[in-house]
């Protein structure tokens, strides 16, 4: 019989593990549901926003947190510059999925070039740091994980549906015909969408460095369960995505502390069949 | 008049052409060719093969070679694919008409280079295969010498190294990932713990690519055994010891099976752990000054490559190994033949950096040369067997 420190604990790796997917699929979600492009390389700009920080934090002792400010300048940048090109192509969103997958390896090239394929770990204060809540030990990484992942929630919920720039963003991916008709310029909103993910994907990026031993390769391992959190989740969702991760993250440790290790993979595409199976049903 | 031109110029077209085939015989490069996974998720380690197999290279050429010719590497990117491997092991042969295979990096490619060569009668020398029992193919030939039963002598190893330095554990618990290459041995050390009567606390799998280690590790500190099994490969050590920590877990006896050597030595949660390895940069190892150059060039070139450990041990020395034992099997047996040097590798021993290997038992394996080392003050250090030991050396527990 599992202890209830044993429960406890799992518990909170799971909610830490789950905020970090829910922080990843905003990003995701809402240049699938607002924009209409499935955006591979979302991965990419979460692993090179990891390595610049272990860079920046290695090389010239700069707090990630720091490091957070100074990049996400640079990958709104990015995003931004990925959107006007694919406009410009007026990309479907298959194709989307295909230019964006070819991005991603370029991006995974990058880093191998950089940084070697061998793994990079960067070590921090925030390692070392932990408190104990209600008996459960908590490092500070993984609580700035979980504020990180609800500021931006609720920084995306605030713009989208308490601004005038949520409004039109909503619209456009409604009906983008009859939103242009009213005067909403849909390429400009677009560009700052995209610029918006990428800053996302920074933050999540940030949060990767602090709690994981990189390596370029891993791009692709974090794939599977984002895109289960996202389907789970409702596309340009502020907080549905945060609640599918925590679902699966919380599901998945809980199956390893109770059953075993080797089972938590399936726990996240069961749920998501069992979810779309129901929404399906539902609808 | 005619007669002595004409016999001049007949002496000349038999001559001439023999003479431009013998020296082309004698001048012609050997070529050896392999693969090596220079990009994808292997090329981390990969990377140390292809170091140490340029400078067994660049200085058998200034030995003058081998059968009195030079030799040339060609090392094609199999991108960590084993499809790929055996495609590219398959245009060597039959496109590049290389002379002679090296092994690539890693069991499964491995495992597909062997069977282009199998069916085309090539020796193949591997420094990185982790599954003897695998290895069916008779001109298969290990570099990376862990025996032919290893799941059972590894294990056996590390409870005697234990004993040895001073630590006598009664209870075990053992946690692995289900990578192909270590499963088997944490399978098969469940077996020996067993048998040596030690009380199991705890069995756990994970899927390779697991990323949440957390309720791994408060398993791991429920069960509370005397000694930790850690069956991980890569960064999983590194990633479970900081889930360890961040409980406050700290195991006193600890073992990881494939860590990433780099990453724990820069790890100071990784304090005394334990872990195989088949050489390290310390003496008695380094005592031959043929090793010392080979091992300076070394550490220069992974500085120059910027890999973040830049020590030549475990990889290195596999990869050196096998490119040792090719140049014997060529000496030995005189010849390029591959038939001709796989039956002289079966009938005699090579002295390598790793120490003397046979091939003379199943499946061409012979003796498990794995040592334990452990980490002490950020450096890695052999302490078992005693003869292999560093001087002085003494078991952390």
């Amino acid at each position: 019989m599992p202890s209830a420190n044993l429960l406890f604990q799992a518990l909170a790796s799971g909610l830490f593990m789950g905020a970090l997917y829910g922080l990843i699929g905003l990003g995701l979600g809402l240049g699938w549901g607002i924009l209409k492009q499935i955006n591979l390389s979302h991965f990419a700009w979460v692993f090179l926003s990891a390595y610049l920080t272990y860079e920046l934090k290695t090389r010239f002792g700069i707090d990630p947190l720091l490091c957070l400010l100074i990049l996400l300048p640079v990958f709104a940048l990015l995003g931004v510059l990925l959107q006007a090109v694919l406009a410009k192509f007026s990309i479907t969103p298959f194709n989307s999925l295909m230019a964006t997958f070819g991005l991603t390896v370029s991006v995974e090239a990058f880093i191998q070039l950089v940084w070697s394929a061998d793994f990079r770990r960067m070590n921090s204060h925030y390692d070392e740091l932990k408190f104990r809540l209600f008996g459960v030990i908590v490092t500070y990484s993984e609580a700035l994980t979980m504020l990180l992942s609800l500021v931006c929630c609720f920084a995306v919920w605030w713009v989208l549906y308490k601004t005038d720039i949520g409004k039109a963003l909503r619209a456009s991916a409604e009906d983008p015909d009859i939103a242009r008709a009213f005067g909403i310029n849909a390429s400009k909103l677009s560009l700052a969408l995209s610029g918006a993910c990428a800053a996302l994907a920074c933050c999540a990026g940030v949060c990767v460095a602090l709690t994981f031993t990189l390596a370029p390769s891993q791009i692709f391992a974090w794939i599977g369960v984002i895109f289960a959190v996202v389907m789970m989740g409702k596309l340009a969702s502020a907080w549905a995505p945060l609640v599918a991760g925590l679902v699966i993250g919380v599901s998945e440790s809980m199956t390893m502390a109770l059953i075993a290790p080797t089972w938590a993979p399936l726990v996240s595409f069961t749920l998501l069949i069992l979810i779309l199976l129901m929404r399906r049903s539902h609808d | 008049m005619l007669k002595r031109p004409f016999l001049k110029l007949l002496g000349a077209s038999v001559v001439l052409p023999s003479l431009h085939s013998f020296a082309q015989t004698t001048s012609k490069v050997i070529k050896i060719g392999s693969t090596l996974s220079l990009t994808g998720p292997l090329a981390g380690t990969a990377v140390v093969h292809k170091i140490a197999g340029e400078i067994f290279v660049e200085l058998l050429n200034k030995r003058g070679g081998l059968l009195g010719r030079q030799v040339e590497w060609s090392v094609k990117d199999d991108q960590s694919k084993p499809d790929l491997a055996r495609t590219l092991y398959e245009q060597l042969i039959t496109g590049d008409k290389v002379d002679l295979l090296m092994g690539p990096y890693a069991t499964a490619n491995t495992l597909a280079a062997m069977g282009v060569a199998q069916r085309n009668g090539k020796v193949l020398v591997s420094n990185s295969f982790g599954i003897p029992s695998l290895a069916k193919y008779d001109m298969h030939f290990p570099g990376y010498v862990i025996g032919a039963i290893p799941g059972t002598t590894v294990p056996t190893t590390v409870l005697d190294a234990i004993l040895a330095g001073g630590g006598n554990p009664k209870s075990v618990a053992l946690v692995s990932s289900k990578f192909p290459s270590v499963i088997f041995m944490s399978e098969g050390a469940r077996e020996v713990f067993k048998k040596r009567g030690l009380k199991e606390n705890l069995w756990l799998e994970w899927e390779f690519g697991n990323k949440d280690f957390g309720p791994i590790a408060s398993r791991l500190k429920e069960a509370n055994a005397d000694f930790v099994w850690l069956g991980s490969i890569g960064p999983e050590s590194v990633q479970l010891l900081e889930a360890m920590d961040k409980i406050d877990y700290h195991p006193k006896i600890h073992f990881h099976l494939y860590p990433s050597p780099g990453a724990m030595s820069q790890s100071p949660l990784a304090k005394n752990a334990l872990t195989l390895t088949t050489f390290e940069q310390h003496a008695p190892f380094t005592n031959s000054p043929v090793y010392a150059e080979v091992i300076k060039l070394y550490n220069e070139r992974a500085a120059k490559a910027n890999l973040p450990d830049t020590v030549f041990e475990l990889q290195a020395a596999n990869a050196y190994t096998g490119w040792q034992i090719l140049e014997a099997g060529i000496k030995g047996s005189g010849s390029l033949e591959d038939r001709k040097i796989a039956d002289w590798l079966k009938a005699n021993k090579v002295d390598t950096m790793v120490g003397r290997v046979r091939f003379d038992g199943p499946n061409n394996y012979g003796d498990d040369l794995n040592r334990i080392k452990q980490l002490q003050n950020g450096k890695w250090v052999v302490l078992y067997p005693k003869e292999m030991a560093l001087p002085g050396g003494k078991m952390i527990l």
